[in-house]
């Protein structure tokens, strides 16, 4: 029994679980990581679907992997290699696209191509967004206050806080504010006037949410962009050599070489609770591991509801879990290719193969599409954001072959009649249909195709609804709102027990943010 | 990708050395030759021809130009006689300066206005409500700058101007072998010299002429190196280098006010209003709270700190643009931002901006320099700019 003790189980082997896992296991601590499939990473998994050809099946690219935890896990050691992915290219339906390059000059020649104007106040919004994700930054590693306490600690948290906006002067003040409180479109509206870039910039605005580029409080999720642009210097966004699947095991290496015991095909069927206080976990199979305290990396849905006796909770916090918006939007779909697609705005092999590819050339076309899932159906003519992982990583598919990963959106999680292997064909095929518009040739290449609803995605990865957020990123839940206030600084109700995916602060993306407050969090209380 | 200027066909084949920079988003030659010497010398001796095509170039026109024009930058539109060119910073709301260039009046109500930075969107934001269409020229004007001693000689046979009544900063239309252009007596040298507009599309028959009428005088294209040399002897400014534009600075104290690049006899507070005039007001009766001035960095000093190593002096060899502090009793009071040795003066220049209190005329500093990897203070001297000024600049 005693050998069967742990300071610490972690349920969920995702990338905040193991980024959890590794900070307390650096603290001496003795955990444990349980993961319900055959291999770590949860969401950020790489996959040989189909023979040779590796498939981020989920996410696809690593935008804000906080670079303390890349150095201090020392993740580079463990594999971690992160290669640029530097362009984003719009085909236009006349048959013309909008690049951005990496290239600055570049850049703005493509730009003044479409509006001079354009060309010009894109280098202005860059510096002021600049401003505002380095105004906004320091609260993403900030264990979220609660603002109706009168604890020392969260009134200094608070005061902290109110300094450091008062710190940011009016000029950055009243844009931040707009920032928070208006529609992506509207927000850019105020800079540019060409359609495929206003289009492609709120694209990022509404990823992972149910809401359109119209819809207001959109405009915050502009500036995770930018906030991956400032830590840009370190290389902490693009693509992982290998897949996301890559981050993960470097994460998981880093945690078993700090001597955390990692446990693959051990589903989780409840938290055990004695007393009110969290005394481990029971198995699927039946098996008890009893530890000093447990925290879940898994989505604040199944934790409190599908984990936990509803009885050992209060009501009104079940309650608020109940209503925390945890709308599914998206799909994915996965292609093994037998060549290179070609893109009829730029044919022929290129630098834009190295890149994204959106398909969102105006903000009515996404807002087109936002209205059907509002109604739900699956967009007829999506939004989507393309990769071709194996143009980066020549690693990711056999020689002279390739994978491309498309994320689309929208695919409601409520549709109209339920998902099932019909509708999924379906979808696949409306997401083929759209893009074989722009890439003349697709259909002629597909060697394998895997297509993922937000039902997969909830079955397979254990995302509710199929949210790939854990939890949309919108700004009532944000902060000191999430998931639910007051139990936002990765406690729980119950005494023992934590959280630590992305369903936390500041959650989305592959960050490890979450995991790693919530470590030090229990750390500071173990 | 990066485009190349309309003098392409022609610059491509004689740059020699390969050297080539961007400029705008362009490519710009560096030198032609291996070394940027002989091109240097020709601006300061004979004459060199500098592609200066890169340069942002809007055609502002209409009855409401003149006024436009007011409202955007810090001189008096209303002296600016037709024919003739003025040198201009512009600035925000705060008096800090966007940029600066030259702005020339073609017509009562045509103006073309050079810039380095992109400014459309600046020039057409304060046109509100005005009766005024701003264009961006850059890529269908081309330019070419004729600099030095013989550029005269080489105009008069190359074009039908009357080149003996064209003053400093005055502009003239003419031809140069039946192509129409505008000859500005501008440039970015400090010498006498030309700056020559044309039709991109008729650039090449333009430098052809240029080359065939300079041939006896020793024309020789020139690129950014040797340009570089000679606007720090000249004290002229580059931005993005000497100061930082005010809407791309990410800090307050990177911008600066004109009084502060020592613009300040550009500014034209006599005029109703314009962008940032009110803060230029309150910061004339206060006071600047730095200047950019000339420094000399004394060459004993120089020499002693190299004698240290067993080494005479060792100079830059061409042009640099870094941050360089400047101390006085070695206490940091400012920073250098462009260097080089001058050819022609024999000294070691440099463009510095120093506090106030620090800016006076012959005040003894010291500036950073590295010898043997070590960082040394040479002494230096507040001295006035331009460094070099010639009588025929102006003659």
């Amino acid at each position: 029994m005693a050998a069967n003790r742990y300071d610490a189980v972690v349920i969920g082997g995702g990338h905040n679980g193991l980024v959890a896992a590794a900070y307390l296991a650096r603290a001496g601590k003795k955990v444990l990581v349980l993961e319900r499939r055959h291999l770590v990473g949860g969401s950020a998994v790489t996959e040989e679907i189909y023979p040779g050809f590796k498939y981020s099946v989920c996410s696809y690219v690593v935008s804000l992997l906080r670079p303390e935890i890349i150095r201090e896990l020392d993740l580079s050691a463990h594999g971690l290699d992160l290669l640029p992915l530097e362009s984003t290219v719009t085909p236009l339906p006349n048959g013309d696209y909008l690049a951005r390059w990496a290239d600055h000059d570049q850049t703005r020649r493509e730009l003044y191509r479409h509006s001079p104007r354009d060309a010009e106040a894109y280098d202005e919004f860059g510096t002021l967004m600049y401003h505002l994700a380095f105004a906004v930054k320091p609260i993403l590693s900030m264990v979220p206050p609660d603002p109706t306490s009168l604890s020392p600690a969260d009134l200094r948290s608070l005061l902290k806080l109110a300094n450091h906006f008062r710190g940011l002067g009016e000029e950055k003040l009243y844009p931040l504010i707009k920032l928070m409180t208006m529609s992506s479109a509207d927000y850019l509206d105020e800079w540019f006037e060409t359609e495929a870039l206003k289009a492609t910039m709120s694209a990022s605005g509404v990823i992972g949410t149910f809401l359109g580029p119209r819809s207001p409080g959109t405009a915050y999720v502009l500036l995770h962009h930018y906030m991956g642009e400032i830590d840009g210097a370190f290389r902490a966004w693009g693509f992982a050599k290998g897949g996301t699947g890559s981050v993960s095991e470097a994460i998981a290496s880093a945690a078993r070489g700090l001597g955390a015991e990692i446990r693959t095909e051990a589903s989780v069927a409840r938290v055990i609770i004695e007393n009110g206080r969290a005394a481990g976990v029971a198995l699927e199979s039946g098996e008890e591991i009893r530890a000093n305290v447990v925290v879940s990396g898994v989505d604040p849905r199944l934790t409190f509801l599908g984990l936990i006796e509803p009885d050992e909770l209060p009501s009104e916090f079940v309650q608020a879990i109940k209503r925390f918006r945890i709308r599914g939007s998206s799909g994915k779909v996965n292609l093994a290719l037998d060549a290179l697609p070609n893109l009829a705005c730029l044919p022929g092999v290129g630098p834009h193969l190295r890149g994204a590819v959106s398909i969102s050339p105006s903000i009515e076309y996404l807002e087109r599409a936002y209205d059907d899932a509002k109604y739900g159906s699956f967009s007829r003519h999506p939004y989507m954001d393309i990769v071709l992982p194996s143009m980066i990583d020549p690693d990711m598919a056999p020689p002279g072959k390739h994978v491309m990963s498309i994320f689309v959106q929208y695919a409601p999680y409520e549709l109209n009649g339920g998902w099932n292997d019909a509708q999924r064909e379906e979808f696949g095929d409306a997401v083929i249909d759209t893009l074989s518009e722009y890439m003349p040739n697709l259909k002629e290449i597909i060697l394998h195709r895997q297509v993922l609803t937000p039902w997969d995605m909830e079955r397979d990865f254990g995302l509710t609804e199929g949210n790939i957020f854990h939890g949309e990123l919108s700004l009532h839940q944000l902060f000191f709102m999430r998931p639910a206030a007051p139990w936002t600084d990765y406690h729980t109700p119950i005494k023992d027990f934590y959280q630590c995916g992305s369903g936390t602060h500041p959650g989305g993306g592959i960050s490890g943010a979450s995991g790693r407050l919530a470590a030090l969090t229990m750390l500071e209380d173990m | 990708m990066l485009r190349t200027t309309p003098f392409h066909p022609r610059t491509g084949p004689l740059c020699q050395a390969k050297n080539w920079r961007r400029w705008a988003g362009y490519v710009a030659a560096s030198s032609y030759e291996l070394t940027h010497e002989r091109e240097y010398h020709a601006i300061r001796s004979a004459a060199a021809l500098i592609d200066v095509s890169p340069l942002y170039k809007y055609s502002v026109r209409g009855p409401d130009a003149g006024r436009l024009l007011n409202r955007v930058v810090t001189r008096d539109v209303d002296k600016c006689a037709v024919n003739q060119v003025m040198y201009t910073p512009w600035c925000d709301e705060d008096g800090k300066v966007i940029d600066d260039g030259t702005l020339s009046r073609l017509g009562e109500e045509t103006f073309r206005l050079t810039a380095a930075e992109p400014n459309l969107r600046w020039l057409r934001d304060n046109a509100l409500g005005l009766n005024v269409t701003i264009d961006d020229v850059t890529d269908s004007i081309a330019a070419v700058a004729l600099q030095g001693p013989n550029s005269r000689e080489i105009l008069k046979h190359a074009s039908d101007a009357e080149l003996d009544d064209l003053r400093f900063f005055r502009l003239t239309p003419a031809r140069v072998q039946e192509v129409p252009v505008t000859i500005s007596r501008t440039g970015y040298t400090g010498d006498l010299g030309y700056e020559v507009w044309v039709d991109a599309e008729r650039a090449v028959s333009l430098w052809d002429a240029l080359m065939a009428a300079g041939e006896p005088y020793g024309i020789t294209p020139a690129g950014m190196l040797a340009l570089d040399v000679s606007r720090i002897e000249a004290g002229l400014l580059l931005n993005q280098v000497d100061y930082i534009p005010a809407n791309k600075a990410l800090l307050e104290t990177r911008k600066s006010s004109p009084f502060e690049l020592s613009l300040g006899w550009t500014v034209a507070l006599g005029k109703d209003q314009f962008v940032g005039r009110a803060s230029l007001v309150e910061e004339q009766r206060r006071g600047p709270a730095s200047h950019l001035r000339g420094l000399e960095i004394e060459w004993e000093s120089l020499e002693e700190i190299y004698a240290e190593f067993g080494l005479p002096p060792e100079l830059p060899t061409i042009a640099w643009r870094t941050s360089v502090p400047v101390y006085s009793n070695s206490k940091q009071i400012g920073y250098a931002t462009s260097g080089a040795w001058s050819p022609t003066l024999k000294r070691y220049i440099a463009l510095a901006h120093l506090r106030a209190q620090h800016a006076e005329l012959g005040t003894k500093l010291a500036m950073e320099v590295t010898a043997e990897h070590q960082r040394k203070s040479a002494l230096a001297r507040v001295v006035t700019t331009p460094f070099f000024d010639p009588e025929r600049k102006r003659a």
